[in-house]
């Protein structure tokens, strides 16, 4: 028998029998599915295959189903009694006893009762990782909004971990809050491909990557690029996975200086005439009091090449040369894998690199033909009329005001409405203060409007009771979040009177709770979704893919031991507490599959029962004429807004509906009005973009002394975050992801043959990476991808293993973050900068285990 | 008669792994009766990816050589096996998984090393180039399907049909003095085998250095020129393809009216010069 289902990294067939999985692949299309789009470019014509790609965490998924590591019974700590002694300092060290579910729930739905009934709204907290299994009803914006907001919560509000510097810089000089400061990128496919003629990629990797959820679609795409003899440029500290596929230049600044390159480049095209100056004069404010700080009107300094020399350690002449090229050549520029990412945005300096960018591309003629942001990540021709929510969208969530549904699901699939009425809310990267101190601030994400992200909020809010019961959804902060002993040394306190975590496997953070639930994976239950939507920040995010493909995730197989699917498992301890029917409307997971699909677009084209038994359909391109107008062109040629997006909201233009962007001026703004509102003398983030050395790094003289290297800690290459490392997935067995020493499975860290020389270190040796925050053992990887004084080490182990006490000990599990600062990235921010981090490395003696 | 060849691209290939984790989805856990038993969940790699980095910072390049059994049509396997590895008619060689127990010892008869040993099922285990789906009708082998840059191609052709491919695409295949005649065929393998010298030149004026374009340079080997190279804008140079420990070569380079330097190299693997000054 042969199902679909759908993941992080594209939709797959899975092939059954007697019950077991024993095939997943990616989906070939057949005669009956429609065919791709072309693209005319240069006298030649290019058409994507009519099949879908995948990520390599998404060919894992069989030997992640059927993983040792699968919790398969509900369990709890052996010396955590609820009734009596809890215990709760040997949270991560005593063992489990297996339990029934009767007993596991009544234990959970009497937890819910007790901390409401003794502590009053907001004691119980919830947080999931940033993700989770694929499916719109599964994700963490669908069911498990609306299980928690019917017995009300206090949210863990995500940081925009992927977006830090968009969202806290990038915004104020261009708008685009609903994209957290990233950009759009309609049709800049053909755009770029009929246009430009070269591409620069800054921090931008989409090769390991995948933009995000786009799998290995946009691969071809860049392999046309080179076809056509676009030129490439990688500025990345790393020599990247794009860079090495693609060629092109590599130019590798120190970790978090990239904003001096910015000014360097800026200083080139004023002082030699390289900029569009009547795009600067009609579309853009501000660009004289910048160019006066360039110059060295204010502090003195002419900020040319040779200055950007010693901050990021490029030479003069190679930023001279490319600033040049790039003054000169119809130039798109990648930031990020899509436009709004990048590990550039996630150091002490993102906000800067962001705002830098944009400026960069406001001096350039942003909206020309081949002159544009992006990499050909997204932009397809696909057709971006044809309705079908992302999980951002908030599937059942019945939720107007969290996700997006309340501006574009609401409507089309009524439910019951869905409010939390606790309004109290806990930053994430302040979770271990909020619970260990009892107080503890942050900075609002909302992204409506620009403004939006001014508002500070205090934890505990007034009149709500602290958090007493953590209610955790999987288990990826220990890899995830920055200094993560904290997180857990929090859970060994006894401010936490109760957690519970509802995990699919044994994770690093699961085993610090008191009860674990057993989830089952998408692949045992029934959802719908469809490739790369997650709409939400990322609005039309489909456009990564070359054939848009909605999806029915079947129910495969039944699931893995005694688990169960989350929303059978919310709807248990719905029924616990008397709340069965606000949560499910009476409705099980198939009929919600039913509602959904109603609600799209989908019901026009095929019938539930042929969608059922076929399992996906492809929705066809748009004709070559009614393409979608390049993003950004309008602005440039002085129209109206014509790219299909809902925002700016109406009442954030200035002048008229649709004209200019969503700044105060509808300009692009080198000086920003909303910054010189907030605060004009904030020294984090003044008006105009100012080099500013990262609050970690080499210039923080005295620690750099002490830990002379640099670790960038990107976003992982072959796993989706934690998800599908450990767990004896099969990644483990690439070479470049783990490393088998002596029977065991260690992360990698990537360092520069001299510095391994230096400290004696060879291939494979087990080292220490240390600072005053923790330690973790690695397997050592000696590499010229990497300047001397640098470390690559990706984030995202979802193992945690101490070697001693837990968070008082190393960690040869290889969560990198328990190096990385958990100061905000600006102090008026929610933001982190993971990536401004510095180490010492020596080899591990095998023994030693303190940090 | 048409036979299955397998065609790797080392210049498309980019390391996603994308082909060993789709063979291990393919047999990990699942038995093929009468091709192959499961295979470990970790541990083996049917297709071993390979990585080859050249040059020092900044000047570097990276590849990639996947690795799957040869399917050799003189297979040292055979020969080694006494029965209990075969020839298919349609090129692909086949270890019995039932007649095989016990033979660790084909694992060393494997000159590429794509033979891995099963200790607890106590038999030796390789690619099999899918051929349980071929024989069902598959058109391609789960590892070329789920390569995203079309570095790896399955072709079923005569011999003929094929000699040509080798001829018009310049293929090669490993090793090929131990003349097994594999059936696995590598493009831009030099990418693996061979080494460069690269180099960047730059001009000073006025006190300010930048890059040299449109500089000239010659390499020499023992006085005979081999090959010439113009700069780019970032005034790179590279020469490629030279042969590992290969020795001393001269490189000359001019710039404008300037006069020309020498600069003498000594090639073991590949080897960046470095910044080339002229002032």
């Amino acid at each position: 028998m042969r199902y679909t289902n759908n993941t992080n990294g594209g939709p797959v067939f899975v092939y059954v029998k007697a019950g077991k999985i024993i095939r997943i692949t990616p989906i070939d299309f057949d005669d009956k599915d429609a065919d791709p789009w072309t693209i005319k470019a240069k006298g030649k014509s290019f058409t994507p295959p009519k099949k879908t790609t995948v990520s390599p965490h998404t060919m894992a998924w069989k030997s992640m189903i059927y993983s040792p590591d699968r919790i398969k019974y509900p369990m709890k700590r052996v010396d955590f009694d609820p009734n009596g002694e809890r215990n709760p300092q040997n949270r991560g060290v005593s063992g489990y006893e297996r339990i029934s579910w009767d007993e596991a729930l009544d234990i959970v739905a009497g937890e819910i009762k007790r901390v409401k009934k003794d502590h009053g709204p907001g004691a119980i907290m919830n947080g999931s990782g940033s993700h989770h299994t694929w499916g719109a009803l599964g994700y963490w914006l669908g069911a498990r909004i609306r299980f928690f907001n019917t017995i009300g919560w206090t949210p863990i509000a995500h940081n925009p971990d992927s977006w830090e510097g968009w969202f806290w810089g990038a915004t104020h000089h261009w708008g685009h809050s609903s994209r957290n400061g990233g950009g759009e990128a309609y049709s800049t496919v053909e755009d770029c491909m009929q246009n430009s003629e070269m591409v620069v990629f800054w921090s931008s990797d989409p090769e390991s990557t995948s933009g995000v959820y786009g799998a290995s679609e946009g691969t071809i795409r860049r392999m046309w690029l080179k076809e056509l003899g676009i030129k490439m440029v990688h500025i990345d500290p790393f020599y990247n996975h794009t860079a090495a596929l693609m060629g092109g230049k590599w130019i590798a600044p120190k970790v978090g200086t990239d904003s001096a390159m910015i000014l360097a480049i800026a200083y080139v095209w004023i002082t030699e005439d390289l900029y569009d100056k009547e795009y600067v004069a009609t579309r853009t404010i501000g660009f004289d009091i910048w160019k006066d700080y360039i110059l060295g009107g204010d502090d003195g300094i002419l900020k040319t090449p040779e200055w950007q020399e010693t901050e990021t350690g490029v030479p003069a002449k190679d930023v001279r040369a490319l600033a040049r090229e790039w003054g000169t050549k119809k130039t798109y520029l990648t930031a990020g894998g899509i436009t709004g990412f990048g590990g550039a945005c996630r150091t002490a300096t993102g906000t800067d690199w962001a705002r830098g960018v944009v400026c960069l591309m406001g001096m350039q003629g942003m909206g020309k033909p081949g002159v544009n942001m992006g990499g050909v990540q997204q932009g397809t021709p696909v057709d971006t009329r044809f309705y079908f929510p992302g999980y951002a969208e908030g599937s059942m969530s019945g939720d107007f005001t969290g996700p997006g549904h309340g501006t574009t699901l609401y409507q089309r699939m009524p439910q019951l409405p869905s409010v939390n009425t606790v309004k109290q809310v806990v930053p994430r990267l302040r979770i271990p203060e909020a619970v260990i101190d009892g107080k503890t601030s942050g900075y609002s994400t909302d992204p409506m409007s620009i403004e939006g992200q001014f508002f500070e909020y205090k934890y505990p809010a007034p009149g709500h009771s602290p958090v007493k019961m953590y209610y955790k959804y999987g288990g990826s902060h220990f890899g995830t979040m920055p200094d993560t002993n904290r997180y857990v040394n929090m859970y060994r306190t006894d401010s936490l009177e109760f957690v519970v975590n509802q995990s699919i496997w044994h994770e690093g953070e699961s085993k610090f709770a008191d009860v674990i639930l057993p989830a089952c994976t998408n692949f045992e239950r029934f959802d719908i979704s469809e490739f790369a939507n997650c709409g939400g920040y990322i609005f039309n995010s489909f456009t990564q893919v070359n054939n848009r493909v909605a999806v029915m995730q079947h129910k495969c197989i039944e699931p893995i031991g005694e688990s169960k699917s989350d929303i059978e498992i919310f709807l248990e301890i719905s029924k616990r507490l008397e709340l069965a029917n606000p949560f499910s409307e009476g409705h099980s997971e198939f009929d919600w599959c039913k509602r959904f699909f109603d609600a799209t677009d989908l019901k026009t084209k095929i019938s539930w029962k042929k969608f059922l038994k076929r399992g996906y359909y492809v929705i066809p391109p748009t004709t070559e004429e009614s393409r979608d107008p390049v993003s950004m062109r309008w602005f440039a040629e002085g129209k109206e807004k014509d790219t299909p997006e809902l925002t700016p909201l109406p009442g954030d233009y200035t002048e008229e509906y649709r004209k200019g962007l969503q700044t105060q001026s509808g300009k692009i703004e080198f000086e920003s009005s909303s910054l010189k509102r907030f605060d004009p003398d904030d020294p984090d983030r003044l008006p105009i973009m100012k080099y500013v050395a990262s609050w970690e790094g080499p210039s923080t003289k005295e620690l750099y002394d002490k830990y002379p290297l640099q670790l960038m800690s990107p976003h992982p290459r072959y796993t989706f975050h934690t998800q599908s490392d450990g767990k004896e997935s099969t990644i483990n067995d690439i070479s470049e992801h783990r490393a088998l020493i002596d029977g065991y499975y260690y992360w990698i860290a990537r360092i520069n043959a001299s510095d391994a020389k230096a400290r004696g270190i060879k291939e494979n040796d087990l080292v220490k990476l240390y600072n005053d925050r923790g330690a973790v053992i690695c397997a050592a990887k000696l590499t010229e991808r990497v300047p001397p004084g640098t470390v690559h080490s990706y984030e995202s182990s979802a193992k945690y293993d101490p070697v001693g006490e837990p968070g008082k000990s190393a960690d040869r599990g290889g969560c990198i973050n328990q190096l990385t600062p958990s100061r905000m990235i600006i102090k008026k921010s929610h933001g982190a900068g993971y990536m401004s981090c510095l180490i010492e490395v020596k080899k591990w003696d095998g023994k030693e285990v303190a940090i | 008669m048409k036979t299955w060849h397998m065609i790797i691209d080392v210049e498309k290939c980019e390391d996603c792994n994308n082909c060993l984790l789709a063979c291990k989805d393919e047999y990990v856990n699942n038995e093929w009766k009468g091709y192959s038993k499961p295979q470990p969940n970790l541990g083996q790699k049917w297709i071993n990816v390979q990585r080859k980095e050249r040059g020092t910072f900044p000047l570097i390049d990276v590849a990639y050589r996947p690795t799957p059994c040869m399917n050799c049509d003189d297979a040292p396997c055979i020969k080694a096996s006494k029965g209990c590895a075969s020839k298919r008619s349609d090129g692909i060689v086949i270890i019995d998984p039932e007649k095989s127990k016990g033979r660790e010892d084909l694992v060393k008869s494997c000159p590429y090393d794509v033979i891995w040993w099963n200790a607890e099922l106590n038999i030796p285990q390789k690619c099999t180039f899918c051929a349980h789906l071929k024989d069902e009708g598959w058109k391609e082998p789960r590892c070329v399907q789920v390569c995203p840059t079309g570095a790896l191609r399955i072709e079923n052709l005569t011999d003929e049909e094929f000699s040509q491919i080798i001829e018009n695409e310049k293929l090669e295949v490993l090793h090929k003095e131990l003349k097994t005649s594999p059936r696995v065929y590598y493009k831009n393998l030099y990418r693996f085998e061979k080494c460069f010298i690269v180099g960047s030149v730059s001009i000073k004026k006025d006190g300010i250095v930048d890059c040299a374009e449109d500089a000239r340079v010659v390499l020499y080997k023992e006085k005979v020129k081999i090959e010439e190279s113009i700069t780019d804008n970032y005034g790179d140079f590279k020469f490629d393809k030279l042969d590992e420990d290969s020795g001393e070569y001269t490189l000359e380079v001019s710039y404008k009216d300037k006069k020309s330097k020498t600069i003498t190299v000594n090639v073991a693997k590949s080897i960046n010069v470095g910044e080339i000054l002229f002032d």
